[in-house]
């Protein structure tokens, strides 16, 4: 090809221990473009993007910028080189100003005279540069997380990059703050910045991406024209198969009503929310981000601190006061924050599988191993978790796998009543259709689901009902054929 | 079954195998080196050294528990001088059975682990914060009771504890062994054992998980302080007096042994069979250290260095594990 790049990775190879993360991979970045990073968890994107960002060296291959060759050794390099990368976790200082966050380490003036004046007045502009709408003096812990993405990116462009790396800077942020986001990337783009954009949101793709580099297992299967293929080619890409189900579900007709809530409220987040469930459903629950939604089923769950409202289980009204309540009465909730809520990211898969049904093999001062064994491979298989083992440390799985585990606790209560708040998020399409596909075995059983989940396609083609939350309350509840994307955001504004 | 024991004992050397090694090279160097060559391995000298750490072993289990909850705890050795106290005060000053003073002095230990429990659980204050005011406050009421002397106290009941004998086995080497054989069962063979380790991973979401957080805390801590009474009163018996000064730093030893027994900091992992040979390590160190005669104050110097080696050990060998 005779075309210029900005951006050429040339025969990239990398192993660890027992893993080759990285089998000669190739990646061609233009100036000016978005280029989309696509695969699976554990497909080695982040293993690349942390060989171009220095933080990894590579066995084999090369790096051209602006065809020059350069050797990336450490962070420092990957900076003076022209790349900055917008990790997923934000690793900003919270208790420092934007403008501090952004200049830190390299603050104008004297070493040991800030001349704070100067840092404040180039960071605003900056940020105004981008029509951001942030003061530079603000404390970062007082902005919303999109803010912060925001501050992250200028500040990763203070450096002058020409290489942007993103990596799944929507995953946390509400739909608004996604098309601010976009804004700035294509203000990026116009000045000649290249992107590189790791997502797994499919839909976002087509909006902001020009073209697309698809990976699997530690290789580039293909780079396509965003313009010129679609959802289910890359999809079939990514995952080496072609997905025809990617939605499983068989709507049947539901049977009794098992949940039924009125007047939810919480004192905070959730207002007088009331509704209902039967056996069979599943019945979804759609807002914006911050609607109320967590908080309501929290409350239910008996995890708020003054839940008002009354709770019926199979008609009968019943007092929850804690988990503990709830676990009894049948209902388990997979919680919406995988990291800060559901892993004990430390302790192996078996402990994560186990901890809540330790009564049925923990009895006596003795513990039936083999019974915590079989409970465990129960749920693995399941799921069809992919672990090495029993114990090996869950911090070290995909998000995919750590959801697995997490859903798989759950059920191992046996409830009848399940609420996944957010079951897919972070994960990979691959595991995204086989936890729909198990849904709709779940509920085929006689289980009854609740799905909070800010991705309405997933809401619209698995719910046989949908809620729609807003400040706390319930504004409209539509059936499977009236729920449709306009339908859902009208009463999402409501 | 043979083989899942035989799978537990190959994976406890084989998480363990840093201490071991160092614990084993100490004792190899105190029987190769002139000066010990004679005194180290002798039946009286091992005797002694269990018997003079039992108390940290004590202190040790509910430190082990305290840590891997994502906690800390220094009031212990202030409770260790005034449980010392209440029991020689109780017999001396008013005339209570001795074993009355025992239970008094214990229930004195349960008491601060019960303040210390109740403030983590109710307010927001950081346990260090806590215990470091209880551990004040502990100190403060032993010397206002004694006003600042010993109690002594010579008969023979009192001494049995800290100075007698069971067979050929000293008495606290022997509640040593028990106080750990209960304390692996309370951590491995109960549901408690796993809250613990949960709450201590990720409370919040222990939480979620249905788990009484505030209990699991009570329950340690409260442990923890009746561990530090009995301690109090083995080392009371031992030199036949309550001394407000006892247990002088004797949380920092605990810590030591925790840390050095792989135990992490952060809260979530660390296992008991680590704070044994935590404990073992710490003691030999002390006993090698006297044995060759080496200076008191200089003595700090080389624990201090020895533990920073050790924790320095575990970190390079979690660091090539990538965990």
């Amino acid at each position: 090809m005779s075309e210029k790049y900005l951006l050429e990775m040339k025969g990239i190879s990398k192993s660890f221990p027992g893993v080759k993360a990285l089998q000669n991979v190739n990646l061609q970045l233009k100036a000016g473009e978005v280029h989309a990073l696509l695969g699976e968890n554990g497909a080695g994107k982040s293993t690349l993007i942390k060989v171009l960002g220095g933080i990894y060296h590579a066995e084999e291959g090369e790096i051209f910028i602006d065809d020059q060759k350069v050797e990336i050794n450490d962070v420092v390099a990957a900076r003076q080189a022209g790349v900055s990368i917008v990790h997923q976790e934000l690793v900003l200082v919270p208790y420092m100003t934007v403008a501090e966050n952004i200049f830190l380490g390299r603050e104008p003036g004297t070493k040991m005279n800030v001349d704070r004046v100067k840092m404040s007045r180039d960071a605003q502009e900056l940020l105004d540069a981008y029509d951001m709408n942030i003061n530079a003096d603000t404390l970062v812990e007082k902005l919303t997380i999109a803010q912060q993405q925001m501050v992250e990116i200028v500040k990763a462009i203070s450096f002058n990059s020409k290489i942007l790396v993103m990596d799944e800077p929507t995953s946390s942020i509400s739909d608004k703050e996604v098309g601010f986001l976009f804004e700035t990337m294509r203000t990026l783009t116009a000045k000649g910045v290249g992107i590189i954009y790791i997502s797994h949101k499919m839909s976002e793709l087509e909006e902001i991406c020009d073209r697309v580099t698809v990976m699997r297992d530690g290789q580039t299967v293909g780079t396509r024209v965003v313009k010129e293929t679609n959802k289910d080619a890359l999809i079939a890409l990514m995952v080496g198969r072609e997905l025809t189900n990617y939605y499983t579900r068989d709507f049947l007709e539901p049977g009794e009503v098992v949940l039924k809530c009125e007047h939810i409220s919480d004192g905070k987040m959730a207002q007088d929310a009331s509704f209902e469930l039967r056996k069979g459903e599943i019945v979804g629950f759609a807002g914006l981000v911050g609607a109320g939604r967590s908080e309501t089923m929290k409350a239910v769950f008996g995890l708020a601190e003054h839940m008002t409202g009354d709770v019926y289980v199979k008609g009968k009204k019943v007092k929850i006061k804690s988990p503990v309540d709830a676990l009894k009465y049948g209902i388990a909730l997979v919680p919406e924050s995988r990291k800060e809520e559901g892993l004990y990211k430390v302790q192996s898969v078996k402990f994560n599988s186990t901890i809540e049904v330790l009564g049925e093999f923990i009895r006596h001062l003795h513990v039936d191993n083999r019974k915590e064994e079989e409970i465990t491979q129960k749920y693995i298989d399941m799921m069809a978790t992919k672990t090495p083992s029993q114990e090996q440390v869950i911090g070290n799985l995909s998000g995919g796998n750590q959801q697995k585990v997490m859903i798989g606790r759950w059920l191992a209560t046996n409830p009848e009543i399940l609420i996944l708040d957010e079951p897919t998020r972070g994960v990979d399409v691959g595991a995204k259709a086989e936890i729909y596909s198990i849904m709709n075995d779940l509920v085929k059983e006689g289980m009854s689901i609740i799905m909070i989940s800010s991705e309405l396609p997933e809401i619209i083609n698995m719910s046989d009902r949908v809620y729609v939350m807003n400040e706390g309350r319930v504004t409209g509840c539509l059936n499977h054929e009236e729920a449709e994307q306009e339908a859902i955001m009208q009463l999402a504004a409501k | 079954m043979a083989s899942r024991a035989k799978n537990g004992i190959v994976k406890y050397f084989k998480d363990n195998i840093g201490i071991i090694i160092a614990l084993i090279a100490m004792c190899v160097f105190m029987v190769v080196y002139p000066k010990t060559r004679t005194t180290f391995m002798t039946p009286k000298n091992l005797f002694n050294i269990l018997r003079q750490n039992a108390s940290n072993m004590f202190l040790a289990t509910g430190m082990t528990m305290v840590i891997i909850l994502g906690g800390i705890e220094l009031s212990v050795g202030s409770v260790i001088a005034l449980s010392g106290c209440v029991a020689a005060g109780s017999v001396v000053y008013f005339h209570l059975p001795i074993v009355v003073g025992f239970i008094l002095a214990v229930l004195v230990g349960a008491l601060v682990g019960v303040f210390n429990g109740f403030v983590i659980c109710k307010t927001d204050i950081p346990p260090f914060i806590v215990t470091l005011a209880s551990m004040n406050i502990a100190k403060g009421i032993a010397l206002v009771i004694t006003g600042g002397a010993p109690i002594r106290c010579m008969e023979p009941l009192f001494k049995w504890p800290g100075a007698g004998y069971i067979g050929p086995f000293p008495v606290p080497a022997v509640l040593m062994i028990i106080i750990f054989i209960i304390a692996v069962f309370m951590v491995n063979k109960t549901q408690l054992g796993r809250h613990i380790y949960a709450v201590g991973g990720n409370a919040q979401a222990a939480k979620f998980s249905g788990i009484n957080v505030e209990k699991v805390k009570f329950i340690v801590y409260t442990y923890t302080g009746i561990m530090a009474g009995i301690a109090g009163v083995i080392i009371a018996s031992r030199l036949y007096s309550g001394q407000p000064t006892a247990g002088d730093g004797a949380e920092m030893d605990a810590i030591a042994a925790v840390v050095v027994g792989g135990t992490s900091m952060s809260g979530g992992s660390g296992t008991l069979g680590g704070t044994l040979i935590g404990v073992l390590i710490i003691g030999i160190l002390n006993n090698g250290l006297n044995l060759m005669g080496v200076d008191s104050n200089w003595q700090y110097i080389v624990k201090g260095l020895v533990i920073l080696l050790a924790v320095y050990v575990d970190w390079i060998r979690n660091k090539k594990a990538g965990r």
